[in-house]
């Protein structure tokens, strides 16, 4: 009885850490293969364990051939732009819901929560053929628009804008500040936690997007990270480019996960939050 | 409009008393319409990529080709199209994986969830590091996850046989035999999300008093009665939920798909939206990719809509 007490939590810990090195393997292998020399040897490029001359030659032929610089611009003006324009859309109806009373509130509400479940993966045909009616096929802004309102991220601010209470609106309201005023110097400053969370949830989740992007653009000059990652690995699939390949996965991992890394409580903190959004 | 109205308001209460009724006149005119105007941004991107598609995708699965594109006007064919969905062996076969891929991918995705939510649950700084080691995979583009995992499964050289051809075993194609390429995807999916449940796990781990656990124990309970009498029911919301949005999720995302195996060998991987990518993007039957799509945002519906009030009976919300 006693050996068994003391027999399972090691052998749980022993299974967990086997658990976790099966779950490292994969970033683990990325890293020591994009630093491994092109010259290693085809038969050892599964190898874990690392080359004794670490290369920066397999980063320089992704720049190159996949034409990386361009594509971090892209995905950077997609991320960029769905968010800046989200912070718009979302804090304005996030207040509306929390704050105001009207006509017709509760139905509009519902009509917001519809998207939660008509996930814009699942609507990607008709919503290519909206996007070329409007003369957005082949553009970046077609790319965004389709994101540019979000249930989740109303919900988020809704929440956000509820648990500031009211007093100090009231106050600003008594000095004759406008409602966008109201918004802008005395809720938005208070609702910065809200924003952040929503902010690193819609970053993290277009900085990985590829289907729609890949139905809407057809220029090579206008593809995003995960497009040229895909081009990439399915070139590869007949050279031996492995390194140049782990280099590049790497490259459009890299920003998010140093990001994580840095702000990882807040990282976690987003995520269970945005639980609701699917 | 609401914008110009708010100037003269400053003005109206700088000028004293006199002008409050008129300016509670208008500021009730304008709490009228303000609610509308801060919600127009938002609904106009709503109608036309969320409303908007809903309509033009049941309208266009009518016809045999879409609205005012070519010069040949569309023809109503009723539900031929439908017909030639649910008559296509692709699709039935995509549909029949996409069960699999769900189940295959749920129940393991889950029990791991739950079994790292329970073992990292205490906040430790070996904890904190194996949180993030477990977790970090959701972070990561599922293509980027779905080139490490081309390369892991590489026949003969790539990381799983190279490791099995250490200790003598010879792996099998992983993604190019048939009967086993959906399990070698349900793998990478596992691996991918499973971090991801663990956090709402850990909240929801988080919201079980103590006193509870420390009642059963004294009680006599030991650690699976504890488990299976005191925690897992506590955990029934959480349970819920994460079954909801992962279920979503096994429906709407197949970017791993497109990367590792475009959906074969012979449809051996077709999942439901990657047939319908194929069919719209690939095949340009735009008619059936309708039909095929209003069929998929029905079963979303019908999922989320049948799970929101399992949630709402269940009471308690999750997190």
């Amino acid at each position: 009885m006693r050996l068994r007490r003391r027999l399972a939590p090691a052998l749980g810990a022993a299974l967990l850490a086997a658990m976790a090195f099966l779950w490292v393997t994969p970033f683990l292998w990325t890293l020591v293969a994009s630093f491994r020399p092109e010259g290693a040897g085809h038969a050892d490029m599964a190898s874990l364990v690392p080359d004794l001359d670490p290369t920066l030659e397999n980063f320089r032929n992704a720049f190159d051939s996949g034409t990386f610089g361009l594509y971090y611009l892209n995905t950077v003006i997609v991320v960029g732009g769905v968010l800046a324009m989200q912070c718009v859309t979302v804090s304005l109806a996030g207040y509306a819901f929390a704050r105001l009373r009207f006509r017709g509130r509760n139905l509009l509400f519902y009509g917001f929560l519809l998207q939660l479940m008509l996930v814009p993966p699942a609507l990607i045909v008709p919503n290519l053929r909206t996007v070329v009616d409007l003369g957005l096929y082949d553009t970046l802004a077609g790319v965004m628009a389709p994101y540019f309102a979000s249930a989740f991220g109303t919900f988020l601010m809704r929440q956000t804008f509820l648990a500031i209470p009211r007093d100090f609106e009231e106050a600003a309201a008594i000095d004759g500040a406008p409602w966008w005023a109201v918004i802008w110097y005395v809720l938005l400053p208070m609702a910065r936690p809200g924003l952040v969370a929503f902010a690193i949830v819609s970053v993290t989740t277009h900085w990985n997007e590829f289907l729609w992007p890949l139905m809407v653009i057809n220029d090579p000059a206008k593809q995003t990270l995960t497009i040229g990652l895909a081009s990439f690995t399915l070139g590869a699939e007949s050279g031996k480019e492995w390194g140049v390949l782990a280099a590049g996965t790497l490259l459009v991992m890299a920003p998010l996960a140093v990001a994580f890394v840095a702000f990882q409580r807040r990282f976690v903190d987003s995520f269970v939050f945005s639980g609701v959004k699917g | 409009m609401a914008v110009t109205d708010a100037a003269p308001e400053i003005g109206g209460i700088n000028s004293g008393a006199r002008t409050v009724s008129g300016l509670a006149g208008r500021r009730r005119a304008q709490a009228r319409v303000l609610p509308y105007a801060l919600l127009a941004p938002s609904l106009i991107f709503l109608g036309l990529f969320t409303y908007l598609p809903v309509i033009r995708v049941a309208i266009e699965s009518l016809y045999d080709k879409p609205h005012g594109l070519g010069d040949a006007a569309a023809r109503f064919v009723g539900g031929d199209n439908y017909a030639r969905v649910l008559g296509d062996p692709a699709f039935r076969e995509a549909a029949g994986n996409n069960l699999v891929y769900a189940l295959g991918t749920l129940i393991p995705t889950l029990i791991l969830a739950l079994a790292f939510a329970l073992a990292v649950q205490r906040s430790t700084r070996f904890n904190t590091v194996l949180r993030t080691v477990l977790f970090f995979p959701s972070l990561v583009p599922l293509v980027a996850a779905a080139s490490l995992f081309f390369f892991i499964f590489l026949p003969g050289v790539g990381l799983l046989d190279y490791y099995l051809g250490k200790i003598g075993i010879e792996g099998p194609n992983w993604l190019g035999n048939s009967d086993l390429a959906l399990w070698s995807v349900i793998g990478l999916t596992v691996w991918k999300n499973a971090g991801y449940y663990m956090l709402f796990y850990i909240a929801g781990l988080q919201n079980i008093s103590r006193d509870t656990i420390e009642a059963a124990t004294i009680d006599g309970a030991n650690a699976w009665q504890r488990l299976r009498y005191v925690i897992l029911p506590a955990l029934a919301p959480t349970t819920s939920f994460v079954l909801v949005i992962a279920t979503i999720n096994v429906l709407t995302s197949v970017d791993h798909v497109v990367v590792l195996t475009r959906g074969g060998p012979s449809n051996a991987t077709n999942l439901l939206l990657y047939y319908i990518f194929q069919t719209a993007h690939e095949n340009f039957d735009y008619g059936k990719a309708a039909a095929a799509t209003l069929m998929s945002v029905a079963v979303l519906l019908a999922i989320s809509l049948t799970s929101m009030r399992v949630m709402e009976q269940g009471g308690r919300g999750a997190t």
